[in-house]
């Protein structure tokens, strides 16, 4: 039993790595860019096709900056 | 499906990035040939889904990294630094999993969308055979090119490479992601070069700002000597 959840456990943890990185804002800004484009695109009318990269952007622009923070931060200390 | 294979190659290392688009091939190969004309029955908009979500979360992590690098160090850069931080990646049983994964997916999905256009129309014309030879033939004249030119790219500085391939991850990404969501594209494939081109203009915008920061919007620390 033990063996197997710690089997789970780094195999969940490969992939969280592997997917999310060491930023995991970047990962839920993408889902949340496409959970609100998908929104769109089922509201009557309006175009959805601009939302995720306009989205898209303001991630990176806020992942650099809590990249800057985290190296300030690192060669204050 | 080649430039995405290329240029991680490229930074990446060639062997596990062939060997995953070898496995994208076979894959695609086996799927292809088990299915037949029962390819058309694969849920093409799901798959566009998960591939295009993933391409552009690997395309905004590399586009961080390169904006940060090329506001420090100029599009030049210095190649001997953080080259090995930048390989470490994941690795399993010898393989680089980054490389391996990205040119999987860009080949099986670029791949099943050819199979895919490939039976129906061969179909529609009751001549598979011909538009498998097409296909074929398109896939191994730009493989060829990719080949001829992967040399070239190597001399290019390792900056440019990761500002590059972000771009190109993030451009297909979020096109492959939307239109599996069902959202059309206006000028259909043509948005490509658009969200290409809009993607490079922020990339240089995010630099200038990493580089002066009038506003104090990206926090960089004082000295970037």
């Amino acid at each position: 039993m033990t063996t197997v959840w710690g089997w789970l456990k780094s195999f969940g943890g490969f992939w969280y790595d592997f997917v999310v990185g060491d930023d995991w804002t970047i990962a839920a800004g993408v889902c949340v860019a496409l959970a609100a484009t998908y929104g769109l695109y089922r509201a009557p009318g309006v175009p959805a096709w601009w939302l995720t990269p306009v989205v898209a952007v303001l991630v990176v622009a806020f992942a650099v900056r809590r990249a800057n923070d985290r190296d300030a931060d690192a060669g204050g200390s | 499906m080649v430039t995405i294979v290329v240029g991680v190659g490229t930074i990446r290392g060639w062997r596990s990035t062939l060997i995953g688009a070898a496995a994208g091939f076979v894959v695609l190969v086996v799927v292809g040939g088990g299915l037949g004309v029962g390819l058309t029955a694969i849920p093409i908009g799901a798959l566009r889904v998960v591939i295009g979500t993933l391409l552009l979360i690997f395309g905004l992590q590399w586009l961080r990294k390169a904006v940060r690098r090329v506001a420090r160090k100029g599009l030049a850069g210095d190649d001997d630094e953080e080259v090995d931080a930048e390989q470490e990646g994941e690795s399993r049983f010898g393989l680089d999993w980054t490389a391996f994964v990205l040119a999987f997916k860009g080949v099986l999905l670029e791949g099943l969308e050819i199979a895919f256009i490939v039976v129906t129309f061969g179909a529609a014309a009751n001549q598979i055979w011909l538009g498998a030879v097409g296909g074929g033939s398109a896939l191994v004249l730009v493989g060829g090119l990719g080949a001829i030119f992967h040399g070239s790219l190597a001399k290019i500085p390792r900056s440019i490479l990761i500002l590059v391939v972000g771009l190109l991850l993030s451009t297909f990404g979020t096109f492959w992601a939307a239109e599996g969501l069902g959202v059309s594209w206006p000028a259909g494939d043509l948005a490509l070069i658009g969200l290409l081109v809009f993607y490079a203009a922020f990339a240089a915008g995010f630099v200038w700002l990493q580089r002066n920061d009038p506003l104090g919007v990206l926090h960089h620390e004082e000295a970037t000597a």
